[in-house]
């Protein structure tokens, strides 16, 4: 995992978790590597992977049962609300991106429908 | 959560020059400390003054609730900034040498950080590169289980993938029983290992916080951080 250094490690590691749950990739109720192995795959602190539990913990991603793990918790809704809340992110970041460049609103609309059409091909 | 390094008004006067001055910082148990700053600003004579080595002019230092003394010695692993095996040995007979002096020595510890580290116990300590030397020392600090590991500049001299060895090493080999302080100049890199970060300047303390709040406070790295502290980033 690339790091920048400039963005708190916790923050960026709470994000790859966030983005691998509202992915599928990790689903309800699948437990997360415990932090010991995390820190030793992404070789980062340990005390850093498990600030990162805690907060995902408070903002109700995950849930800790003492002695077994950390897992992934919530149901559909909350897995929603989170792809629902990345989406609109990187939307915000397209739009602003192409509106620098000087697109207009309905040549942006007409090239994601593009783009998502050749895609789907 | 327990201090283990308390330090309080920490000064160390050589004969004409003050190394360190008025130095006050703790550092908790199962934190890593990145200690920071140019040629000349404290760090190897703090860390010495830590591994008992070095004795203080004033004020107070307790590592485990101890001043730095035999007890403390058996307790606290320091790799100090030159080498200090012998040619003749092998690293497997290093390893017997570090199991007779220390009873916190673990041998399969040190089998498996050898393992990590792609050296063998059969090669011989004047055969090997700088950077083979730097790993074999890293091994037998870290195959002890001590309280304190005190490393001196331990990325100076290795290249990219041995740094990487030696940072797998760092992370598989740390517990939450235990802290660690690690002097460095290259910051890039290796700041995302540390929990807390001290900035030394000519014997004083500059700066002094943990990592992700400086981060999060200044906007930017600690190696930026660095780079406004001291106005630039000595390389070596």
């Amino acid at each position: 995992m690339d790091f920048d250094d400039r963005t708190p490690i916790y923050i960026q590691i709470m994000d790859m978790i966030e983005r691998r749950i509202a992915a599928g990739e990790l689903k309800t109720g699948q437990q997360l590597p415990s932090v010991r192995d995390l820190a030793q795959q992404i070789v980062v602190n340990p005390n850093t992977v498990q600030k990162a539990y805690v907060e995902l913990e408070r903002e109700g991603y995950v849930a800790t049962q003492r002695g077994t793990g950390t897992f992934v918790s919530g149901d559909h809704g909350t897995v929603d609300l989170l792809r629902q809340g990345l989406a609109r992110g990187i939307v915000a970041t397209y739009v602003a991106d192409m509106r620098s460049l000087g697109f207009e609103p309905e040549e942006i609309t007409d090239m994601v429908a593009r783009a998502t059409k050749e895609e789907a091909t | 959560m327990t201090d283990l390094i308390r330090i309080d008004g920490l000064t160390k006067k050589y004969v004409n020059t003050t190394a360190l001055s008025d130095v006050t910082f703790n550092l908790a148990e199962g934190h890593i400390m990145g200690l920071l700053g140019p040629n000349g600003s404290g760090k190897t004579t703090l860390m010495k003054i830590l591994a008992g080595l070095v004795s203080p002019t004033s004020g107070t230092v307790f590592i485990d609730g101890l001043a730095p003394g035999v007890e403390t010695k058996a307790s606290v692993s320091f790799l100090p900034d030159v080498n200090h095996l012998d040619r003749w040995m092998s690293v497997g007979e290093a390893g017997n040498f570090y199991a007779d002096f220390y009873t916190d020595f673990d041998r399969k510890r040190f089998d498996e950080l050898l393992a990590i580290m792609r050296l063998t116990a059969d090669q011989k300590i004047g055969s090997l590169s700088k950077g083979m030397v730097e790993k074999a020392r890293l091994s037998l600090v870290f195959a002890r289980r001590a309280r304190l590991y005190v490393l001196d500049e331990p990325f100076g001299g290795l290249d990219p993938l041995a740094r990487s060895q030696v940072l797998d090493a760092l992370v598989a080999n740390f517990r939450t029983d235990c802290s660690m302080m690690v002097s460095t100049q290259m910051v890039a890199d290796v700041e995302r290992f540390f929990d807390d970060v001290l900035f030394l300047d000519r014997g004083r303390v500059v700066l002094a916080g943990e990592a992700e709040d400086l981060r999060t406070r200044r906007g930017g790295s600690i190696e930026d951080i660095y780079r406004e502290v001291y106005g630039h980033v000595e390389t070596r």
